[in-house]
């Protein structure tokens, strides 16, 4: 199922398709290995719009409410935990 | 010959910086630990060479100033240690190869191999060399293992330039990493568990509320046991030795004065003296340093632990609110110890606005160690009651004063995008060197300022000036604060230091509120010259004077309010 990073699941893991915004917004991610194609598993979002926290490779992440808005995942079939 | 380590942020650069020259430097489990270049010696085939810790970069092209400071000294190197996460390969690779295509000699590093076994990773490290023609060496930074063998193979060394699309690099990437790297399944550890539930917020946040608790009264009580068992006995000694001494001086002159203070109730006064070998000693020694010690211990552990980046996690919603992101937490956290790092720290934020605020709050309302110790030998006393209102006020200040900043102050603070690192279990021989450094740094840094500082009031004293400001003074230290003239002394002498400032207040006998008011006066009023200098590099000019605006309304209005309410 296609969704967004926000929108996913905490526990969830999901392969990323593409992204929502630019080529700097692109860059960004990619200084962090975010690109299409990588698998991550949503850890948790913070209340009051806090950050998303996603896992990758073996390093958490801590990825800003907005920019998780613009972060298009497909979401695995299992893999839910929770 | 100048040697470069690079590599992304917290990859245990320093780590093997250290390693190399044998100078300590700062190393701890957060990226942007390092904030400048850090520049030491080592003897490389009977010559010396020079060493620099770059500040991390995830890529060669500058995004952030601490990028633009690696890519430019890219120019001025001769050889490149290039420093890679052995965890993180995928990621790391990114920016070896980018250094490949800068016809620079590169060696690779791959560091943490400790911890690669047990996390069920594998790689190839003959062919990830012949992948990338040149040399790799894997090593353990934190117990020195293969650093022996890089060093020897330092002239193995090799430039490459060719150039690649950034797509081509990934797909390259891909290639190598299914070429050199096996990952079995690996087993969760309690650590990893530890983990997700330290960022989720209904395990999270109790975890939070846990950790600050412990961590303060950890420091108010280790503080107050080497104090009680340690110190105070030891000036217990000393006392009889600067009693004989003020006897020999004939208990009274200048001279005496200087060196022992004056006498208070015919008897030397450790904290009330204020001599050069009576209160210089006694404050930054005996009442200070313990707090510092315990302080410095405790962060120390959550900075080497991996904690600090989830705490900023946690705090992220809020800080946004006040134009911040939660990372700031580790400037305000760096100025409870001192200002000077605190201030030096913001750096590692994004963004001007974002620099300016979180500046300017920790200027404003995060006491410095040697400021709150004193204030926990005035109001302790007082039990929870003084020390909770002081806390509380300068709380509330941060947040107002964030919130405001935030709102009227132009200019956008980016999202958060930010690396935790895992967790890790601090090693008790770095944890030690850490402290011993800033242990250091307190008594040859701060000490002189302390003995400057007695010396000044004695002068101020003396020559009859401390009566005069107070005059001048007066409209707004007994109008508005409610404070007695005489505590004009404090707040001169509180520019230069704060610690012997809060204790210059003891003699004016003043009751529970009065110490409140101005115990957080002299928080707000001004930083000390030491900040301040490092203000006026980070912020310029401009923005200092701005600061320093801010300082003076804010200051004005808390402790006015706070004269009424209390
Ligand atoms: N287990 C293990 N820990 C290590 C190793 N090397 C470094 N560390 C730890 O990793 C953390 C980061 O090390 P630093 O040397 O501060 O890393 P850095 O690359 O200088 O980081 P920045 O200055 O933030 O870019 C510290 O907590 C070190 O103790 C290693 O080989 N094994
Ligand atoms: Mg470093």
């Amino acid at each position: 199922m296609e969704t967004t990073l926000f929108d996913l699941k905490s526990g969830q893991e999901a392969v990323i398709k593409n992204f929502k915004g630019g080529a700097e917004f692109q860059k960004k991610l990619r200084s962090l290995n975010l690109r299409a194609g990588k698998t991550i598993r949503k850890v948790t979002a913070e209340p009051f719009h806090g950050p998303v926290v996603i896992e990758i490779d073996n390093t958490e992440v801590a990825i800003g409410m907005n920019m998780a808005k613009k972060i298009v995942v497909e979401a695995s079939e299992s893999g839910s935990d929770t | 010959m100048k040697i470069l380590l690079m590599g992304n942020p917290n990859v245990g650069k320093s780590a093997i910086f250290s390693r190399l020259t044998g100078i300590d430097v700062m190393i701890s489990n957060y990226p942007g630990t390092t904030i400048e270049l850090k520049k030491g010696k080592m003897k490389l085939d009977g010559e010396t060479a020079e060493v620099i810790d770059v500040p991390g970069t995830y890529s060669l092209d500058p995004a952030s100033r601490a990028e633009e400071v690696a890519v430019d000294m890219l120019q001025e190197g001769d050889l490149v240690i290039n420093v890679v996460d052995a965890t993180n390969l995928e990621r790391n690779l990114n920016l070896t190869l980018a250094l490949l295509e800068r016809n620079i000699p590169v060696i690779t590093v791959l560091n943490f191999w400790d911890e690669i076994r047990h996390l069920g990773i594998h790689i190839d490290v003959k062919k990830l060399e012949s992948c990338l023609d040149i040399p790799v060496v894997p090593v353990v930074a934190v117990t020195g293992e293969g650093i022996k063998t890089l060093v020897s193979r330092l002239h193995e060394a090799k430039a490459h330039q060719k150039r690649y699309s950034e797509e081509e690099r990934w797909e390259n990437i891909g290639k190598i990493i299914r070429e050199v790297q096996q990952i079995t399944l690996k087993k969760h550890t309690l650590l990893e568990m530890l983990e997700d539930l330290s960022v989720q917020p209904l395990t999270g946040i109790p975890i939070m509320f846990s950790v600050l608790i412990v961590v303060f009264w950890t420091v108010r009580i280790v503080g107050e046991t080497m104090i009680a068992y340690l110190f105070d006995p030891l000036f217990a000694l000393y006392l009889p030795l600067v009693t004989d001494l003020s006897r020999m001086l004939g208990g009274g002159g200048v001279i005496h004065d200087i060196l022992l203070g004056t006498l208070i109730a015919g008897q030397i006064d450790f904290i009330q003296s204020m001599g050069l070998l009576t209160t210089g000693l006694y404050v930054p020694l005996a009442m200070v340093l313990p707090y510092v010690v315990a302080f410095y211990l405790v962060l120390g552990i959550l900075e080497d632990s991996g904690y600090l980046p989830r705490l900023a996690t946690l705090v992220d919603a809020i800080f946004h609110r006040l134009g911040m992101h939660g990372l700031a937490i580790i400037p305000m956290l760096l100025g409870l110890g001192c200002n000077v790092p605190g201030a030096l720290s913001t750096r590692i934020l994004e963004g001007r606005k974002q620099r300016f605020i979180a500046a300017t709050l920790m200027a404003i309302a995060v006491p410095c160690m040697a400021q709150t110790a004193m204030v926990f030998a005035l109001l302790g006393p007082y039990g929870i009651k003084g020390l909770g209102i002081f806390f509380m006020t300068l709380f509330a200040v941060w947040l107002t004063l964030g919130f405001l900043l935030n709102r009227f102050l132009g200019g956008e603070t980016p999202e958060t995008f930010m690396e935790i690192p895992p967790y890790r279990i601090p090693y008790p021989a770095s944890l030690g060197k850490k402290l011993w450094m800033r242990i250091r740094s307190f008594l040859t840094e701060a000490v002189p300022f302390v003995l400057l500082g007695v010396l000044i009031v004695n002068i101020l004293y003396v020559f009859g000036i401390i009566g005069w400001i107070g005059e001048i003074a007066a409209p707004v230290i007994v109008g508005i604060f409610g404070l007695p003239k005489e505590a004009v002394a404090a707040l001169i002498v509180g520019f230069l230091r704060k610690d012997v400032a809060v204790g210059m207040l003891l003699p004016l006998g003043l009751d529970m509120e009065q110490l409140i008011v101005a115990s957080v006066v002299l928080t707000m009023y001004f930083p000390c010259v030491a900040t301040f200098v490092v203000l006026f590099k980070e912020l310029g000019a401009r923005d200092l004077l701005k600061a320093t605006a801010i300082m003076i309304v804010t200051t004005l209005l808390t402790g006015g309010i706070l004269n009424a309410l209390l």
